[in-house]
């Protein structure tokens, strides 16, 4: 295969594939104790403490995390199904899923022996929830040119600045941020952000929601003013978060969130069009699962590259291209295929997904790295730049 | 377990040294298909799919599509996939597998009650210039049978769109060369399936290809007094072609795993051979185009090598089933699995799954 793109597929292992029937009963369980229960404003609830505890439970937190930390030392393969399965179940994973696929990640490679001890088994256990600080009001798809600042002060530092679309900010424990410890250079424009771990409770630290045209609350703006956090809440190397950002991104960019986000539209499809579609519609259906499917394996053959130890952040970059322009079609296709189909309960059903997928979809290829960026990276890793 | 390389090195290695696409464009006969042939046979590949017992190389689908893979990659244009495919079918029938270039029967012919075949097959890829043709036909009290002709002096004769031949056979009468009842480990649908992944790695190793050759293209041109592969607009145009070469390479990959997975008929693959045909036919489309658009007006004359592959990938994504076929079955398979159990099909596990729904009705 090309230079630097390579994708080394091979199906989930039979021992592996297990697993899937465990997640299905336990989320049998938890759709009969209401722990799947779609909410008063309509959509999923997306955040709940409890399912993510019980989760945790099962040890599908932290699964491939050492189990001094907490973890349960499983592969990522088991990771992927484990996910996966959860997704397409539609079930509440705000409170851990951002600690669990790639804050936790980046605590095990740099954090201190005392933080990963204080706070990986509280991720594991489905108490802990993380957002990210990257944004800010003049920093977006250009990362480095973030303005947010971290000062020394004793035996740590103060940090101010604004950080915003941070993501179940008003809801979490912890924040990872870039912030600048020193000035960029003129060799490299990169240089001189940090990585700090910031507990969100510290004094000087404020949440305030920015809401979407919806009116939901997801993303919030975090003021910082002169907070303090210990010293040992730099995270990795000085200067240098724009190495560690990479092998973050590799988690954050390949997973099957990538185009399961609005799945529910899918499956409403199938029910409205019945077992016996007509030609047209059976088409397009078609057309759509052999994306999905292709896409599901593409996530698979990333998932085996990590639990190699590689990190493919190029192939990661690729999947969640393909996969959130998969997804983000995906309601223009099934409003098409839909059209004058369906009894009148299903249909209420399907228009529902529906009207929840067409006004998620724009931010499908905006949030987690545009599509621009994407491709960007890729044809960095094609030798084009 | 990443499959063996060794077969599909070994292809790759043929067809450069024999079937080097630059090198076989400018040549002004096809004297280079009989070296190449030849050598392919001699390392055992059209056998690669015929078990050692029945003097064949035993390789998996996996290997056999790697290998197809790196033939696309070279714009394979000899009927190795059909050769495959075909001794694959004898073999799995019980039948004795010669060492002939081998084409498809393709649908169109029936089996008298002498067990004479009578009909006009649909137009075959390298059907004109195979020594046999090999296929499932069913007879009048619809029993499928392999069977395996020489190929009739009575073809109508064509080319596809890269040029290479193909041809509808009609017999009337002709008695095959050998012939066996279809057993219960072979599905009638078997060697559509088989062709089918199989074009998907040649488009897979094509498109391979394409990226390949663009990028290079784009980082020696130069326009507005740089490379045309610094314009951000190049950039995005050859990351999407990868991107659609890597959804190609998997896709195909997958459905040689799915094969091997299969139990009996090959029928149990059709979930992920389907959905390999109808996203690299999709790939192949979109990447030939994006191809084109960075490559400019040399792209498009026969001087250059870029035809060879585009003008493959418009054809191939049409053999043995085009996007829509395929896509008309995975839809009504997925459709007959209903809304519980579309998702164990496309994991492989029919388990029913919950699911939250976003609106009490």
């Amino acid at each position: 295969m090309v230079q630097g793109i390579s994708f080394a597929y091979a199906p989930l292992p039979p021992e592996v594939e297990s697993l899937r029937s465990d997640v299905r009963r336990f989320l049998h369980e938890a759709s009969k104790d209401g722990l799947l229960a779609p909410s008063a404003e309509g959509g999923a609830v997306r955040f709940n403490r409890d399912f993510s505890r019980r989760l945790a439970a099962k040890g599908w937190i932290g699964m491939t995390w050492p189990r001094i930390y907490g973890g349960h030392e499983r592969s990522h393969l088991e990771r992927f199904i484990v996910n996966e399965e959860l997704l397409f179940a539609g079930a509440p994973l705000t409170a851990h899923f951002t600690a669990d696929r790639q804050s936790g990640p980046m605590l095990l490679k740099y954090a201190s022996e005392d933080i990963k001890r204080d706070i990986l088994p509280r991720i594991c256990a489905g108490e802990c929830t993380f957002s990210i600080g990257m944004s800010e009001p003049g920093s977006g798809s250009d990362l480095f040119a973030a303005s947010s600042k971290a000062v020394p002060d004793g035996n740590g530092w103060r940090l101010s600045g604004r950080k915003v679309w941070t993501s179940t900010a008003h809801l979490a424990d912890y924040m990872i941020g870039i912030f600048r410890t020193a000035p960029a250079t003129r060799e490299n424009r990169r240089h001189g952000l940090s990585q700090f771990l910031v507990d969100l409770s510290a004094e000087g630290i404020s949440v305030n929601p920015i809401r979407y045209p919806s009116g939901d609350h997801h993303f919030n703006e975090v003021v910082l003013d002169d907070a303090f956090v210990p010293g040992d809440h730099l995270l990795g190397e000085r200067d240098m978060a724009w190495r560690q950002a990479t092998s973050e991104l590799a988690y954050e960019r390949s997973g099957p969130e990538r185009f399961l986000e609005t799945i529910a539209v899918l499956v409403e499809l199938v029910r409205i069009l019945g077992e016996t579609p007509d030609r047209y519609a059976a088409i397009g259906l078609g057309r759509l699962i052999a994306g999905l499917q292709t896409l599901r394996h593409m996530s698979v053959a990333v998932a085996g590259m990590l639990a190699r130890g590689l990190e493919p952040a190029t192939e990661a970059s690729v999947v969640k291209d393909l996969g959130t322009a998969w997804e983000q079609a995906l309601p223009a296709i099934a409003r098409d295929l839909a059209e004058g189909v369906g009894e009148p309960e299903a249909r209420l059903r399907f228009e529902h997904a529906l009207a929840r997928a067409i006004l998620i979809a724009p931010k499908l290829t905006i949030q987690g790295g545009t599509t621009e960026i994407l491709r960007g990276i890729i044809a960095r890793g094609l030798g084009l730049r | 377990m990443v499959a063996d390389r060794l077969i599909a090195d070994t292809t790759a290695r043929i067809f450069a040294d024999l079937a080097e696409p630059r090198t076989v464009n400018a040549a002004h006969d096809d004297a280079w298909k009989v070296e190449v042939w030849r050598a392919l046979v001699d390392a055992g590949l059209p056998l690669l799919w015929v078990p050692e017992e029945a003097g064949g190389i035993g390789a998996s689908f996996v290997e056999g599509l790697a290998a197809l893979e790196a033939a696309g990659a070279k714009a394979c244009a000899v009927p190795l996939a059909e050769t495959m495919a075909g001794a694959w079918l004898l073999a799995r029938a019980g039948l004795n597998v010669p060492t002939k270039r081998l084409a498809l029967l393709l649908p169109g012919l029936r089996l008298n009650a002498a067990g004479r075949l009578w009909g006009q097959a649909a137009a075959a890829p390298f059907a004109s210039s195979a020594e046999c043709l090999v296929g499932i036909v069913e007879d009048a009290d619809g029993v499928a049978h392999v069977v395996l002709v020489e190929r009739p002096s009575q073809m109508e004769c064509s080319e596809d769109l890269a040029g290479d031949e193909r041809g509808s056979a009609r017999f009337d009468g002709t008695l095959p060369v050998v012939g066996a009842t279809l057993s219960r480990e072979v599905g009638r649908r078997d060697l559509l399936l088989l062709s089918a992944a199989a074009r998907a790695a040649l488009m897979a190793g094509a498109l391979d290809a394409l990226v390949e050759m663009s990028v290079g293209y784009a980082q020696e041109r130069q326009a507005f007094g740089r490379t045309i592969s610094k314009f951000q607009a190049v950039q995005h145009l050859l990351a999407r072609l990868a991107g659609e070469a890597a959804a190609a390479s998997v896709a195909a990959q997958a459905a040689g795993w799915a094969l091997d997975r299969a139990e009996g008929p090959l029928a149990y693959a059709l979930f992920d051979v389907a959905a390999a045909k109808v996203r690299v036919g999709e790939a192949a489309g979109v990447g030939a185009a994006i191809a084109h658009q960075v490559h400019g007006a040399i792209g498009f004359t026969a001087e250059h090598v870029l035809h060879r592959f585009t003008h493959r990938l418009w054809s191939w994504r049409d053999d043995y089933g085009s996007e829509t076929f395929w896509a008309e079955e995975l839809g009504r398979h997925v459709a007959a699995a209903g809304v519980d159990g579309f998702w164990g099909r496309l994991t492989g596990n029919p388990e029913p799954a919950s699911r939250s729904v976003g609106l009490e009705i």
